[in-house]
């Protein structure tokens, strides 16, 4: 049966934006970047979380052949208004990361705040993808 | 590089409302943050999510207010103020308009519920009045 989830694909409104947000900012290490030249330029970029398997997909949205240049735009703009669902992270002091990713001017949606299950706080990429990081309780 | 759709600083704008309803706010402030023209950014934040930003707003609030209602034994003056509303009066009369009983009534029949590690920002989502009743300002930012 299924084993373990691999890669989680997030659309990103440009690539070489994404990747400085996705290592500089949040300090994800850049995993792989492979261009196809053969297939339209077709870049398969990937980060993660050093010491965790799962990368992150920065995926590029495509035009023709893959989708028509309508629905690349209803994409685009999903992706703008924030529908393009988000990713929930674990943290060791919800606080501190927070001041951290502040610092180097990552968008905050909210600031950490006492949940029922820990201390969480959300926030965005440059995309308008949506991300929370939790600190459970111990 | 390529440059976000004009819809990514309208979401920055309502994610402003999520954020930071207790305070203050109005529509030019939410506006800059979109780099628009209040009446500019009224029109295109009701085309981009289908509602006023002023709608957006007092339904986040009535959203924390009812959910305040729920879980704590504040009065209902304190919990109007708390989520950024100045008068108990029109705070009873929207909140009546919207969840169909006042804020006393709705309190009364709605004990709290431990909705075990549903994640809070997916509960405010879902848990958001419709504005869709609201007529107050369908001609207004």
């Amino acid at each position: 049966m299924l084993k373990q989830l691999t890669y989680v694909q997030v659309w990103v409104h440009d690539q070489d934006e994404a990747l400085a947000f996705y290592t500089e900012k949040l300090g994800m290490e850049l995993r792989e970047d492979v261009t196809i030249p053969e297939m339209g330029n077709f870049r398969w970029l990937t980060v993660g979380i050093p010491g965790q398997d799962t990368s992150i997909t920065l995926m590029d949205i495509p035009g023709p052949p893959v989708f028509d240049d309508e629905t690349r735009e209803q994409i685009q703009t999903l992706l703008a208004k924030g529908a393009s669902g988000g990713l929930f992270f674990t943290t060791d002091d919800a606080q501190k990361s927070y001041e951290e990713l502040r610092s180097r001017g990552v968008e905050f949606t909210q600031e950490p705040t006492e949940q029922a299950y820990g201390i969480d706080a959300g926030f965005r990429d440059v995309s308008g993808n949506h991300f929370r990081m939790t600190q459970t309780q111990s | 590089m390529r440059t976000v759709p004009p819809e990514r600083h309208l979401l920055r704008a309502k994610d402003i409302v999520d954020a930071r309803y207790r305070e203050p706010l109005d529509v030019p402030a939410l506006a800059k943050a979109a780099y628009l023209s209040p009446a500019h950014f009224s029109r295109e934040f009701r085309r981009a999510f289908g509602e006023t930003p002023h709608q957006y707003l007092l339904t986040r609030r009535l959203e924390r207010a009812a959910a305040l209602l729920r879980s704590t034994d504040h009065s209902v003056a304190d919990i109007c103020f708390t989520v950024g509303l100045r008068s108990v009066g029109s705070f009873t009369t929207s909140f009546r308009r919207v969840y169909g009983v006042s804020p006393t009534a709705y309190r009364a029949t709605h004990p709290p519920v431990e909705r075990a590690r549903v994640p809070t920002c997916v509960l405010q989502a879902y848990g958001r009045p419709h504005s869709s009743s609201f007529r107050e300002d369908t001609n207004a930012a």
